[in-house]
């Protein structure tokens, strides 16, 4: 891999920032470099195997579990976690969603989740609810039943198109 | 108050606040336990047990201890104080010493630099075993050769209500069925696993940050174990990514602690998804066997059951969940005569405990099963025959308690049945042959599916019960305008939080009200769990208010809070008052199990609608209906989140959730091979009514909410799944093969 030293580390740039990563060893996930190694706790590791979508990050705008990642096979890629979404006390409009809508509960899927529907909207800006069930299947809740999550990404989906609407 | 001061006032009860950690979970900024970190922090690992049942024969640390990085290895040895815990019986060694019960019980746990140095240490300890043939059958144990000093039966519980003659003849004319019903073992699988961060402290002491459901019961079990005075073990909540009822249990707590003492170093611990199927108990699986017997006109007139759960290795709460099992083993209906023959043991499987619903999930999947059947037996409709046996304030429950506060029974099972069938003109969605029961695999044929429609009830108790004191403690201070609430009630996700905020709100007028840390500073606020919350730690936080709202009121000479005298008084005085709130007192059961041994009871119904593959056996949830009792609606916002979310964990087990157990082993810890409900798994719930009958005793008349979704949701797919395919289907999970080979009833 190219840009990867076992001992000098390497470079990874994550929410638009270049972060240098060391004492890595070769084999970690994207996920536990971003949590333990760039102090990014954000993405959560629930299930370690792709299963549960808590650690989606985004990877050259593609949708990833970050727990199957190996984090030196991203250098040279931009990497978007949650963090890149709004400011601290500055909600996105997903995240604002969701706290509305009640979406969020325990809130350790939430992250996952709200990387998930940026990037759906993103591709799809007005999902119907098969669409929206589909592009969710991956990223499992305990708490809430998805009925709430429906709901906001609903609510985001009218209010963007309301927006376009009256933008010129 | 001007129109413009109500337009922006915070949201007080009733109104559907947010809950105030609601932006920094969705932005990834919330500190969940395993996102804590310290300066010089160590990472801990713990040793398990690959075998059922085994005798120790030895246990080898030196080639953990010499790799580079470790910094202790512990075992039994190693345990200052009391060398077990548990949270009725402490019956669980902290590490085993002479002999393993399960597979994974914990046998020594090691601390090192990081989290990979760790678990390579925990690998390198070498521990010999002999094996033992596991007891694994719970019906075998309770004549079985004890596997623990404290024997095989935790709790063996008998109900006799009436007048039971056995074998009694008047009864020989009655219409009569039986049958014999199995529920498997259900994980709470909360997205967080768990985690916690302990630190040792300059006084010998020791401060542990910690998911749990119950900071001060682990305290004590912490405290006992290190052998040190409580007061020097202090726990504060970590972030918590859901429990229902896993995390009521001391899983990683005790080793922490023991870690971060031997070492002087603070020590994480995370548990992986395989470690956390482990590393908390489950569900109690069981198997019932019921017969009722009824008049013509669909009268009950007896219900004898026989119900046998498996706790597992250890006792945990069994005795407890037993207990609810028996006393609500008939349902929430009159039932003039009853033996229930309730019996816990223990086995070599998984150890069992807490999970929310806690015992009367179990007996609900038989007693509804049973209802059907009676129903088919008279001829009679269900429906029908559930209003005519529907319980009411001043009936008596199964343990001869009356039902002295709300119990609308007949509202919940009507407002649910007589909701309209789903209406098929807006079932797909766009989602054409993705609606099927074959899903994106595209493998069903639209000839083999069947649609079936039921309606199940169940109910269960609010808070604890057989005379437990249960408590909550609640402060609310006021200094310089601002409004502090102390509560150590864990927030696990349910919204206490919010909660709390709008009852200080409601009672002081004040729109900002700041919550300080859940910890053990102040005292207990007991467990968040049996639907308590809200009334014990919600009645806490409502007592404390209105204590400060009662001096405000003396000082300002107005107990007005709209009025300028009180709102200046508030403001610019100093305000201070802690509360200990207390449930109305219950007693124990008697030796006939009879006695008022319960505080409040909750209702909810809920009607499934599937369509059935019949040659793949697959099912797919076309519609869910559900009325509750909620006694009032505190937060109608998170009201619904409750039932959607309770309600798709009853889903779960009626159609993939269980831990597969093969000899005492788990076959399937991880998320890939245990099933949850994913989002294309389940429909949208349609509430068909909120009951807002408040509840005598309870603040502001709320009943709690959490557990009766999770009740009668598991009972009503399985008699969908029933209805469709005409199968007896006397088991949950249904798996696939149930169906597709399954015999027709």
């Amino acid at each position: 891999m190219s840009g990867v030293d076992p001992v000098l580390g390497y470079a990874l740039e994550v929410n638009g920032t270049r972060r240098h990563v060391t004492g890595s060893w070769l084999g970690e996930s994207l996920l536990d470099v971003l949590r333990d190694r760039l102090g990014l706790s954000g993405a959560k590791g629930a299930c370690e195997q792709g299963e549960c979508g808590s650690c989606s990050v985004l990877v050259d705008g593609e949708l990833v579990c970050s727990c199957l990642v190996l984090a030196a096979a991203t250098v040279g890629s931009k990497i978007l976690t949650v963090e890149s979404f709004g400011q601290p006390g500055e909600l996105s409009d997903v995240q604002q969603a969701f706290v509305d809508c009640g979406a969020v509960q325990c809130g350790f899927c939430t992250p996952g989740l709200i990387v998930t529907v940026h990037d759906l909207l993103d591709d799809d800006p007005d999902p119907d609810e098969s669409a929206i069930r589909e592009a969710l299947a991956g990223n499992l809740c305990r708490c809430t039943g998805y009925g709430r999550i429906i709901d906001a990404v609903n609510q985001v989906s009218i209010r963007r198109r309301g927006d376009a609407a009256v933008t010129p | 108050m001007s129109a413009a001061d109500q337009a922006v006032r915070a949201p007080r009860v009733g109104a559907s606040a947010p809950r105030p950690d609601g932006g920094p979970k969705a932005q990834g900024r919330f500190a969940f336990s395993s996102d804590l970190v310290a300066d010089g922090m160590l990472w801990g690992h713990t040793v398990r047990s690959p075998h059922a049942r085994a005798r120790i024969v030895s246990v080898d640390t030196t080639a953990a201890r010499a790799l580079v990085g470790v910094h202790a290895v512990l075992t039994s040895l190693d345990v200052p104080g009391r060398p077990t815990f548990g949270l009725e019986f402490a019956d669980q060694p902290v590490l085993a010493a002479d002999e393993v019960r399960y597979q994974g019980e914990a046998v020594a746990v090691v601390a090192a630099v990081d989290a990979e140095t760790a678990r390579r240490a925990a690998e390198a300890v070498r521990v010999e075993y002999e094996l033992i043939d596991p007891l694994t059958d719970a019906e075998a144990a309770i004549i079985a050769a004890p596997i623990h000093p404290d024997g095989n039966v935790v709790r063996h519980l008998v109900i006799r209500h009436g007048d039971p003659v056995p074998d009694d003849p008047t009864l020989d004319g009655l219409v009569s069925v039986e049958g014999t019903y199995t529920v498997g073992m259900q994980d709470q699988a909360p997205l967080g696993t768990e985690a916690g961060l302990a630190l040792p402290a300059d006084d010998g002491g020791v401060d542990l940050f910690v998911s749990t459901q119950w900071l001060h019961v682990d305290r004590d079990q912490v405290a006992a174990s290190l052998g040190l005075a409580p007061d020097l073990v202090r726990l504060t909540l970590g972030g918590v990514g859901g429990a229902f009822g896993a995390r009521e249990d001391c899983s990683l707590q005790i080793h922490l602690c023991l870690l971060a003492l031997a070492t002087g170093r603070p020590v994480k611990m995370v548990y992986d998804r395989t470690e956390s199927f482990v590393g908390h108990v489950h569900r109690h699986p069981a198997v019932m066997t019921y017969r009722h017997w009824a008049h013509p006109d669909g009268t009950i007139e007896r219900v004898d059951a026989r119900l046998v759960l498996d706790g597992g290795a250890y006792a945990s709460s069994s005795a407890a969940v037993i207990a609810n099992a028996a006393c609500f083993a008939a349902g929430p209906y009159r039932v003039p005569h009853a033996i229930i023959d309730g019996w816990v043991v223990r086995t070599n499987n998984p150890p069992c405990g807490a999970m929310r619903g806690f015992g009367a999930v179990q007996t609900c999947f038989a007693h509804e099963a049973q209802m059907d059947l009676l129903a088919e037996a008279l001829g009679m409709d269900p429906v029908q025959l559930r209003l005519h046996n529907a319980l009411e304030p001043g009936d008596q429950i199964l343990t001869g308690q009356v039902i002295t506060g709300t119990a609308p029974v007949a509202e919940v099972i009507r407002t649910c049945a007589e909701a309209p069938l789903h209406d098929d003109t807006d079932n797909d969605n766009g989602a054409g042959v993705y609606a099927l029961p074959g899903g994106a695999g595209r493998t069903t044929d639209r000839g083999d599916v069947r649609r079936g429609t039921a309606l199940a009830v169940g109910f269960k108790n609010l808070m604890f019960s057989e005379g437990f004191d249960d408590f909550s403690t609640a402060r609310v201070r006021i200094e310089n305008g601002l409004v502090t609430v102390t509560c150590a009630c864990a927030e696990v996700g349910q919204g206490f939080v919010t909660l709390a905020q709008q009852i200080v709100r409601e009672t002081l007028g004040v729109d900002q009200v700041a919550l300080a840390p859940a910890d053990t500073s102040i005292g207990s606020a007991g467990s968040t769990s049996a639907s308590r919350q809200t009334w014990m730690s919600g009645g806490a936080v409502l007592a404390a208010s209105e204590a400060v709202r009662a001096r405000i009121a003396d000082a300002a000479g107005t107990d007005d809070i709209d009025a300028p005298e009180f709102v200046e008084a508030l403001r610019f005085g100093t305000w201070d008052e802690l509360v200990e709130h207390h449930h109305a007192p219950t007693v124990a059961l008697d030796a006939n199990g009879q006695g008022n041994a319960h505080v409040s009871f909750a209702f909810a119904a809920h009607r499934a609608t599937v369509d059935v593959d019949v040659e793949l056996g697959l099912v797919k949830l076309v519609d869910l209906v559900t009325s509750q009792d909620v006694g009032r609606q505190l937060n109608p916002l998170q009201l619904l989140g409750q039932l959607e979310g309770g309600t798709v964990q009853g889903v779960g087990l009626a159609l993939m959730e269980e831990i597969v157990v093969v000899d005492g082993r788990v076959m399937n810890a991880s998320f890939t091979d245990y099933l949850i409900p994913t989002i294309a798994d389940v429909c949208d719930l349609r509430v068909a009514a909120i009951i807002e009958q408040p509840e005598p005793g309870a603040p502001f008349g709320a009943k709690g909410v959490g557990e009766a979704p999770t009740i009668p949701s598991t009972a009503a797919v399985v008699a969908a799944v029933r209805a469709a395919t005409g199968l007896a289907l006397p088991r949950t999970p249904v798996r696939p093969s149930d169906i597709a080979l399954g015999e027709r009833s």
